[in-house]
């Protein structure tokens, strides 16, 4: 399981699990449950467009992720930001559906994109993957204090002249890098799970922020970790063992959430029948 | 008609009983969606609605592996999420797409565990383009009388429900005041929107259907403010885009010297979409006739 091979994909898996795990902490705070859902998934028709025009795979991710998540804002600018993201979703996914109809021989490669291939990466992803995971963290990190505000605090943040227009574009824009980094590890339709079960377990254990972000990137070392080993073992796909134990930690964050509130009631009612 | 490459439907359009299957079929699932997709668009529940056909790849990879046929696959798989979604039961419209968001998360991988055991255990190879794209050339007649059987249920629930439906998407604190079981409605709904993302899920596939289901009602919502009326149109507008997606299919088979056909998917989405933008440039600046609210109550 650490042979020589192997030590690569675990290095490349531990850095999508801390991207996801930092980047999904904002997606989860500003409720883009859908948005990272649908950039990821759509960029799919990218990989597919690269395929057929023989171009670099991941150059097609990126391309038709950054477009993806210009799209979603700018659709949605004019309506119903879920109807907009559905639909421009939808749109590229069938622009994916095209080119596989237009190329057949390089069909297989594109669907393990959906479903990933971690014990597939060769030492050719090793460059990007490190510059997109940088220039993920590093655009978080700019962010920080404009996106929490305006995360939070929306009025707040207009009051105070934050454009919030132009971080929603940036953040999405962040989302689409990260994605397109991690989609040939875990594959498209899976990423997003990383991205929200981790960080919305972490979030029902504590409600600091710094704590919650390092939480949730433990959180999503652990799936990824333990998904990796088992997929090594029983042979069976990644992305099954991913969407499980990703579920299963929200399961328990909100486990857990319900039980505290429980205790803090308890302890309230206790203190209340004291002091009469 | 005029033979030959100009003509606008193809020599053997209204002969093939593949055609004929295909606008039938579109036409069950343009009423459909266009009857739920109101709903979807008022109730804000687009994610569900499109988290419901991708669960479709589960429910139809595992209705291959089990072989029951994917139709089958895709409503028991619905039926279940939409059980599931309920169970966590998150109010918040926040906290609600995060529910949706991990309950797909759980499903795609129960499905890309199927689709694994699809291709190695029983060999079906065609199976990933089929479940994840579909066709709607590839519906077999004799899968008609349950599509329509399937597609009645679910328009006739929501015309059943629809007051009370309406009130409780349009404001549930009423809705719960006036007596009506509103979380009884919520699960409801869900699993006739899992009914109706399974219909739409084998017309084009199940990552696409959420174009049909969604697409026309929004458009629809934006040019009329009556839900009645929207659901009318959304029926329309999806009987045509789905109808001229097929002739449009059917024609493309001529568009090449190498004879192979454009997806009929391809068509779906990009019509719904270049029609939604355009509504918005179409529509009324300010509806004509004001005091009609925002919806029928």
């Amino acid at each position: 399981m650490f042979e020589g091979f192997m030590i690569h994909a675990w290095i490349v898996a531990s850095i999508v699990a801390i991207v996801a795990g930092i980047v999904g902490f904002f997606v989860v705070l500003r409720g883009s449950a859908f948005a990272a859902h649908a950039i990821p998934n759509g960029a799919f028709a990218g990989a597919a467009g690269a395929s057929l025009i023989g171009a670099s795979t991941l150059l097609g991710l990126g391309v038709f992720a950054v477009l993806g998540a210009l799209g979603i804002v700018g659709v949605g600018r004019r309506g119903r930001g879920d109807v907009a993201t559905a639909l421009v979703l939808a749109f590229m996914l069938g622009l994916g559906a095209l080119f596989l109809s237009r190329t057949v021989e390089y069909a297989p490669e594109v669907y393990s994109l959906l479903f990933g291939e971690v014990l597939g990466i060769s030492t050719t992803d090793f460059v990007p993957t490190i510059a997109l995971a940088a220039v993920s963290i590093a655009g978080i990190a700019i962010l920080y204090r404009p996106l929490m505000l305006s995360s939070v605090l929306a009025e707040v943040a207009d009051a105070r002249g934050i454009p919030t227009l132009a971080v929603e574009v940036c953040f999405l824009v962040v989302v689409a890098l990260a994605t397109t980094m991690t989609i040939p590890v875990v594959g498209t339709l899976l990423i997003f799970s990383v991205m929200i079960g981790a960080p919305a377990a972490a979030r029902s254990f504590t409600s600091r922020p710094g704590a919650a972000v390092a939480l949730s990137v433990a959180f999503a070392l652990i799936s990824v970790w333990a998904a990796i080993a088992i997929s090594y073992k029983t042979n069976y796909p990644i992305g099954f063992f991913v969407g499980t134990i990703s579920a299963a930690q929200y399961v328990l964050g909100r486990f857990w959430r319900g039980l505290a509130g429980r205790l803090v009631m308890t302890a309230g009612s206790r203190a209340r029948a004291t002091a009469t | 008609m005029i033979p030959g490459d100009s003509a606008v439907f193809a020599p053997g359009f209204f002969s093939s009983s593949t055609v004929h299957t295909a606008l039938v079929v579109g036409a069950i699932v343009s009423v459909v969606s266009g009857v739920v997709g109101v709903f979807t668009v008022l109730r804000g529940q687009s994610f569900a609605g499109h988290a419901f056909s991708d669960l479709g790849t589960t429910g139809g990879s595992g209705g291959f592996l089990v072989g029951i046929g994917p139709l089958w696959g895709f409503v028991i798989a619905g039926v279940a999420c939409a059980g599931a979604l309920e169970l966590i039961g998150v109010q918040r419209a926040r906290g609600r797409d995060l529910a949706t968001g991990v309950v797909l998360g759980a499903a795609l991988g129960l499905g890309a565990l199927f689709i694994y055991l699809d291709t190695t255990a029983a060999s079906t190879t065609g199976v990933t383009q089929t479940v994840l794209f579909g066709s709607i050339f590839a519906v077999s007649s004799s899968a008609l009388p349950l599509a329509i059987g399937l597609g009645a249920v679910a328009t006739v629930a929501v015309l059943v429900t629809y007051r009370p439906l309406l009130l409780s998407s349009a404001s549930p604190e009423l809705a719960a005041a006036r007596g009506i079981p509103v979380r009884l409605v919520g699960a409801l709904f869900l699993v006739v929107l899992s009914i109706a993302a399974a219909l739409a899920a084998i017309t084009i596939g199940s990552i696409l259907a959420t174009a049909l289901l969604i697409g026309p009602a929004a458009t629809a919502l934006r040019l009329t403010r009556s839900p009645g009326r929207a659901m009318v149109a959304a029926t329309l507008l999806g009987l045509v885009i789905t109808w001229l997606s097929i002739v449009l299919a059917y024609d493309s088979y001529d568009w090449s010297a190498s004879g192979a056909g454009w997806p009929v998917s391809f068509f779906v989405v990009a019509l719904v979409l270049i029609v939604y933008v355009l509504s918005d440039v179409l529509r009324p600046r300010r509806f004509a006739r004001r005091g009609r609210g925002t919806v029928h109550v």
